[in-house]
């Protein structure tokens, strides 16, 4: 029986998953459904990390820059240009790419802690700039009161559009995946030098990993604008991108869908444990903690080998 | 852009008397991640929280000795020890039974303690802005190219190079600091030789945190403390021991006197954009010396 569920085509298993957050804006208070659409967001940006961290092996520990260029993006198009909308939604995740690549062509050149950390000083410049152009970005009190188009204003229209929007980003990133390129890339994670030694081009396919996750990052961002309305410089901070990196620690990065879970963990437990205490951050790390001497490959991880145990003495039997 | 019309040599000389004792504050903090860094090839994330606890465990001395000179004194030796004590429990109570694991997840237990700490202190001291003061002798300012220069800078230009010298001595001279830089190379011989690595390790995280703490107390003084202290300097640490050459002592000094230098001068030149300079700096290092400046222990 159990073995039955399991193997289920996950087609029909994600298909199912889907009619169910659909049906959910039809119950839920609307308070639930901005979050739902909050963890959505960050969900998708935890994946996007995930593409270079998991399955590139890269310290991308500054995420959270790409981000926020995305979410300033589209902000900057909605209150300072008379551009159609969809012009913003377009140039956010280019816009993104672009500075990956750029920040990428620094960092491919270095690797593990060193890639990271001129990663953190290179999105720290750019935190740093957009903390103190008051003319343009709002300094450090940012831009709020966004116009966002009609059309997704209400709280539901901007999940079923948020919702959509990750469906296809997650179907495209898990095509990536399970590309040629998906594999060579995982291949370079585990060993560069014999990539290198069998004619991959290793840089230059850890820069197209970086250039990919940044767009989706910038997509995300430019989500977080029609979720909230507003953007601040603390979407560019380190601590934001840590957060990130933890989300798919948490879940599991090795898996695919792990950082989603990682992503819903953090966000509700913000939302929730933030109500009852104003130590949430405590409550937090003391998860973590747990987490890494009980729980070392993730949630997702746990309980893939969990389901792989089970099937093999299934089959055993 | 606004550049500041007509900089003078005194201006230029008093600003880097100013970025050369900030350079000494983030030496000391620096110097002791490295050590961490060096030694046991963790970057401490808490490390930052360390240095707040150390600057709010100051604030708390000097206010029950009273405010004056033994008050200051007595923080500068009992808040370092008070982080001292705060990093060895939770190194042996949990960070020991790590050492054998991914890298990413000390990274991550190292994050999991910045959390814990900063809420801790949230706790102990509050969300207040404190702010104490330097003892009488240190208050006011000497004329210095001049422009008057406060005497507490001053005393900060003589504290970083005495812990700068203190350091290197304890690391060449003495049996503890040799087996410590041995066990940075390589850990797997000192353990063969037939010493506790796990100890030298719980030393080095202690001695790192102590110095930690160290900044914070120092630092007390100058700035208003509050939390998000640890959010600051930890990113600015970070940057000048990769600058500086993973584990190097020295490496820190040459980092902290740019960073500290470019900060300064980014006030004097264009104001609006001085945190700008610094990171503009690390990026200018790294692009030409992507491993620091000097050799790391790696």
């Amino acid at each position: 029986m159990r073995q039955a569920i399991t193997n289920k085509n996950p087609f029909l298993v994600t298909a199912g998953i889907l009619v169910f957050l659909a049906c959910l804006p039809l119950v839920l208070p609307k308070f639930y459904v901005y979050i739902l659409s909050l963890i959505f967001v960050t969900a998708l940006l935890a994946m996007s990390l995930n593409l270079v961290v998991g399955h590139g092996g890269m310290y991308q520990f500054h995420h959270g820059v790409f981000y926020g260029i995305g979410a300033y993006t589209l902000a900057l198009v909605l209150t300072k240009t008379s551009l159609p909308a969809w012009i913003g939604f377009a140039a956010a995740p280019v816009c993104s790419a672009i500075a990956g690549l750029l920040i990428g062509l620094f960092c491919v050149r270095l690797t593990k802690l060193y890639f990271g950390m001129l990663q953190i000083s290179l999105g720290s410049l750019i935190w740093a700039i957009a903390f103190r152009w008051y003319a343009l970005t709002g300094g450090d009190d940012g831009i709020h009161g966004i116009p966002i188009p009609g059309w997704i204003a209400s709280i539901s229209n901007s999940y079923y559009f948020i919702l959509f929007l990750l469906t296809i980003c997650l179907s495209v990133m898990y095509l990536i995946l399970h590309s040629p390129f998906g594999s060579t890339l995982r291949a370079v994670r585990d060993n560069p030098e014999r990539c290198e030694a069998v004619g991959i081009n290793v840089r230059f396919h850890q820069l197209v990993a970086i250039s990919i996750a940044t767009f989706f990052a910038g997509l995300a961002g430019s989500l977080f604008v029609v979720v909230e309305g507003s953007v601040f410089p603390d979407l560019l901070f380190w601590v934001l991108s840590l957060e990130v990196f933890i989300m798919c620690l948490l879940g599991g990065w090795f898996t695919f869908a792990g950082p989603i879970l990682g992503a819903a963990i953090i966000v509700a437990l913000r939302t929730f444990v933030g109500v009852y205490t104003e130590y949430w951050t405590l409550i937090l790390g003391i998860i973590l903690i747990l987490l890494i001497f009980f729980l070392p490959e993730g949630v997702m991880g746990f309980v893939e080998a969990k389901i792989k145990d089970r099937r093999e003495t299934a089959t055993r039997r | 852009m606004e550049w500041s019309e007509s900089i003078s040599i005194a201006a230029l000389g008093s600003h880097l008397l100013v970025g050369l004792s900030r350079a000494m504050i983030l030496f000391i903090v620096t110097s002791g991640l490295s050590f961490v860094l060096g030694v046991l090839r963790v970057p401490n994330v808490a490390h930052g929280s360390l240095y707040m606890i150390g600057a709010f465990a100051a604030f708390s001395i000097v206010n029950a000795l009273g405010g004056g000179a033994p008050g200051f004194w007595a923080a500068l030796v009992f808040a370092p020890l008070i982080v001292a004590g705060v990093s060895l429990v939770a190194e042996r109570a949990l960070f020991c039974h790590l050492y054998e694991r991914e890298h990413l997840m000390l990274l991550l237990f190292t994050f999991a303690l910045m959390l814990i700490l900063g809420d801790l202190v949230k706790m102990v001291w509050g969300a207040d802005y404190r702010s104490i003061m330097a003892p009488e002798f240190l208050r006011g300012s000497l004329p210095v190219f001049g422009s008057p220069f406060p005497k507490y800078n001053l005393f900060l230009l003589i504290v970083g190079p005495v812990v700068a010298v203190g350091l290197w001595l304890f690391s060449t001279r003495t049996r503890i600091g040799k087996i410590a830089r041995a066990a940075a190379v390589d850990r797997e011989m000192v353990g063969a030789v037939g010493i506790n690595v796990s100890w030298v390790f719980a030393f080095a995280f202690v001695l790192g945190c102590f110095l930690a703490g160290l900044g914070g107390a120092l630092v007390a003084p100058t700035v208003s403390v509050t939390l998000g202290m640890d959010h600051d300097i930890i990113i600015e640490a970070f940057l000048i021991v990769t600058i500086g050459g993973l584990g190097n002592m020295w490496g820190a000094m040459v980092g902290s006197l740019i960073f500290g230098i470019t900060q300064s001068f980014g006030v004097l030149f264009w104001p609006q954009f001085a945190i700008v300079f610094p990171y503009a700096a690390v990026v200018i290092v790294l692009t030409l010396r992507p491993k620091g400046l000097l050799k790391s222990v790696w």
